[in-house]
């Protein structure tokens, strides 16, 4: 009598908790849905509008003149690579070396909550007050815009993500190995840099082009410092075309065929962001195969 | 090959915490001697003292000589140096996960300065072969990584790792108790062979391996030594009460 | 406390350690009194009990080794349980030795009543005095007394040699006694064993309680020590 009054009390509630658990994972996927489909709608329509414009002259050619149609943003992804490059030498550097001295050597002092506390602030800076704020320290005292200074504020937006994640990164190695190199009578710098850091370097990486990734696509700061440039230029004293102004510049212009240059463009800077993200999630992959702990 | 240590009035702190009192003892050379007590005793404290991993932690404070060999090590040497001579096997196994086997065992070596490949390779064998290691991996030196051997070879791979700077004294806390019984006797046959050339503190929860490899054995409890004797002595007729009390597993 | 199963087993082991005793000390009390009154009923009880004592043997040996084996035991407990093995072993031998004297006096028995030169009640008592000291310095673990047994020894062996000498005058001299002096002499002789297995007893004890080996004492302390020497 008792045991089949147990079966069946059992079979409701088996059948209540397999309900909830189809109903959440429901929520799960439909969640999902909802913060990829914009993404992928911005995609899809960034390739319907400029796909057709992609063309050999769009990768070699530079801008036309005012008024004319046609050219392409060759000196554009030239210059958001030397900006960029730039950026990057600034940023990962000093961001790396913030990010060693708060997690290694500064841990509880007052300087590294100082530096951790402007690190983050640094983080919120709007992106445009930040190209003021370069205007205001090189341009204006250079008395000319220039790929330095656009690099500059690219590379300074670059340091806390750099900073915060090699922190956490180093954070991450297992004291116990610390310990194994301390206790094999290694100096502690050298600890630091040859046992803690390596481990921690995929990591580090990752964080170097995440920060990259989000600089690639700044506009606002580079309108009062690398300014633009409709010729071909390398020159870090003068001013550099960059993929995301020269979208900008089309944009508002009101020509149609710049506009489809324009959706092209901004399709290329997508498609490079990607890649760049794809190839930090391939190099933090690799870094794990390799036995990290 | 091994030194005695000599420990006068050691003392050490956690901040406020008062971890060892007054510790006395002479470990002689070229033999093993193991430390045992409950859990919180200080016999890792200690053993951490000897290597002067102790001050690491930035909460910690040491009074008092240590003396190994001629050598005071808080007065005369610099902690860098002090624990070139004196190596530390921990108690889960922790080899350097992004280097090789090869890199592992010569670690020490290269991260100090020594960069001859052929001498190199020489200790890395011999260090091996030391820490009866080497058959099992002499095909993979640069191949495998560290981390991707087993518990017991990894432990292994340590005493490798640590014997391959040549020091004079080996410290091991707990080297065997995360790991299987095969192992662990593997792992105590070794600390066997290597009395002979080098001076072992081994700290041990387990009383059977203190009573299998060391000649003598000191009780610690509550950061006191209660007593230092022959390990014959302190498990078949202890002279302290709290000294049986613990081996006979009848505390309170 | 800690380990109440593995002090309850220790326990046990002692209780029946002790009820083994019992029975070896009633054996020879047994053959005693049956040498006494020449009561051949009493004999078959010592018989019957030494398969006891027998079958106690095997049980208490093997309670010791399962453990030894399982419990890891150290220090005073260690020594306990090897007290134990050579406690049991001195009292089965006690339990033979009173199975040898009731034999005798089964012999005796047919024999006519000879008046010998030997006290061997006295004897008797004494050994059997010694083993219920011994005995009782095992329950309380009292050190001391099993001390004052060994010093008891002497006189036992004393008696024993003066024993043999007065009765193998005996049996020279006098030869329609000597079947009676025979018996005698290895009634004799059975005491002197019992003596010793209760100054054995009264070592363990010892080793036991302070972990000090006096076995041997006398011997030992004219022939050099091996481990002395260079």
């Amino acid at each position: 009598m008792g045991r089949s009054k147990l079966r069946t009390g059992n079979k409701w509630r088996a059948r209540i908790r397999t309900g909830t658990d189809g109903l959440a994972t429901g929520l799960a996927v439909l969640s999902t849905v909802l913060v990829v489909a914009p993404l992928v709608a911005i995609f899809v329509y960034l390739i319907y509008k400029g796909a057709s414009s992609l063309s050999w002259a769009f990768f070699t050619q530079l801008p036309k003149p005012e008024g004319e149609l046609g050219g392409g943003m060759a000196n554009a992804i030239l210059g958001s690579a030397v900006l960029l490059g730039l950026a990057s030498l600034i940023g990962v550097p000093v961001g790396i070396s913030g990010g060693i001295f708060l997690a290694e050597f500064g841990r509880g002092t007052k300087l590294a909550n100082a530096i951790r506390f402007t690190a983050d602030v640094l983080n919120g800076v709007p992106s445009i007050v930040m190209g003021i704020a370069v205007y205001a320290l090189i341009v204006y005292r250079q008395k000319h815009f220039s790929a330095l200074s656009g690099g500059v504020a690219l590379g300074i937006m670059m340091i806390p993500t750099v900073t915060r994640t090699t922190e956490e990164m180093l954070l991450m190695v297992p004291h116990a190995v610390r310990e194994a190199a301390l206790a094999l009578g290694v100096p502690n710098w050298r600890s630091v840099l040859s046992i803690t850091v390596k481990t921690a370097s995929p990591g580090i990486i990752t964080g170097c082009m995440l920060a990259f990734a989000r600089v690639a696509g700044e506009t606002a700061p580079l309108i009062f410092t690398a300014l633009g440039n409709s010729n071909w230029s390398a020159n870090l004293n003068e001013p550099i075309a960059a993929l995301p102004l020269q979208i900008y510049t089309y944009a508002i212009s009101p020509y149609d065929d710049l506009h489809r240059l324009a959706w092209a463009g901004a399709l290329v800077l997508i498609v490079l962001i990607v890649a760049a993200v794809s190839l930090v999630r391939f190099v933090a992959s690799r870094g794990v195969l390799k036995g990290a702990s | 090959m091994g030194v005695g240590i000599e420990v006068v009035n050691l003392n050490a702190w956690y901040a406020a915490n008062h971890t060892l009192q007054d510790i006395n003892l002479n470990i002689p050379a070229n033999h093993a001697t193991a430390l045992i007590g409950p859990s919180g005793c200080g016999k890792s404290t200690f053993v951490r003292c000897l290597n002067r991993m102790h001050e690491t932690n930035p909460i910690a404070r040491v009074t008092g000589t240590v003396r190994i060999g001629d050598l005071d090590i808080y007065e005369d040497a610099k902690p860098v140096e002090i624990r070139r001579r004196v190596g530390m096997v921990f108690q889960r196994p922790n080899p350097f996960p992004t280097m090789s086997i090869y890199d592992n065992v010569a670690a020490g070596l290269k991260l100090n300065g020594y960069g001859n490949r052929h001498v190199l390779d020489e200790i890395v064998e011999k260090s091996l072969k030391n820490s009866a290691l080497w058959e099992e991996v002499k095909d993979d030196l640069k191949k495998k990584s560290g981390a991707s051997l087993s518990g017991g070879q990894q432990q292994r791979l340590c005493i490798a790792r640590a014997l391959a700077v040549d020091p004079e004294v080996l410290l091991m806390d707990e080297p065997a108790s995360a790991l299987d019984p095969v192992s662990t006797s593997k792992i105590e046959d070794l600390i066997f062979q290597l009395k002979s050339q080098y001076t072992i503190v081994i700290v041990t929860h387990n009383m059977q391996q203190a009573a299998r490899v060391a000649e003598k054995t000191g009780f610690f409890l509550n950061g006191r030594m209660v007593e230092f004797d022959s390990t014959h002595k302190i498990f078949t007729n202890p002279s302290d009460k709290r000294t049986e009390d613990y081996i006979t597993g009848r505390f309170g | 406390m800690t380990r109440i199963r593995f002090q309850r087993s220790l326990d046990d082991l002692k209780e029946n350690l002790l009820v083994m005793a019992g029975l070896a000390e009633q054996a020879i009390q047994r053959a005693i009194e049956a040498y006494r009154v020449r009561d051949l009923s009493i004999c078959d009880l010592v018989s019957r009990s030494e398969i006891a004592i027998n079958r106690l043997e095997r049980d208490i040996d093997q309670a010791a080794l399962d453990l030894l084996a399982m419990e890891q035991p150290m220090a005073i407990d260690l020594r306990f349980i090897l007290s134990v093995i050579k406690i049991n072993a001195d009292l089965e031998r006690v339990g033979d030795a009173a199975k040898a004297i009731s034999d005798r006096v089964r012999s005796i028995e047919q024999m006519a009543v000879a008046d010998l030169p030997v006290d061997i009640p006295r004897m008797a008592t004494l050994a059997a005095d010694m083993v219920r000291k011994s005995l009782q310095a095992f329950i309380e673990g009292d050190a001391e007394m099993a001390r004052n047994v060994l010093t008891m020894d002497d006189a036992v062996d004393a008696m024993n040699r003066s024993a043999y000498k007065a009765l193998t005058k005996v049996m020279e001299e006098e030869s329609h006694m000597a079947p009676q002096a025979l018996n005698a002499l290895m009634i004799s002789r059975n005491l002197e064993r019992v003596a010793d297995h209760a100054t054995n007893i009264a070592e363990d004890v010892i080793f036991w309680v302070e972990g000090e080996d006096v076995r041997h004492h006398k011997s030992l302390k004219t022939v050099p020590d091996p481990h002395a020497m260079g």
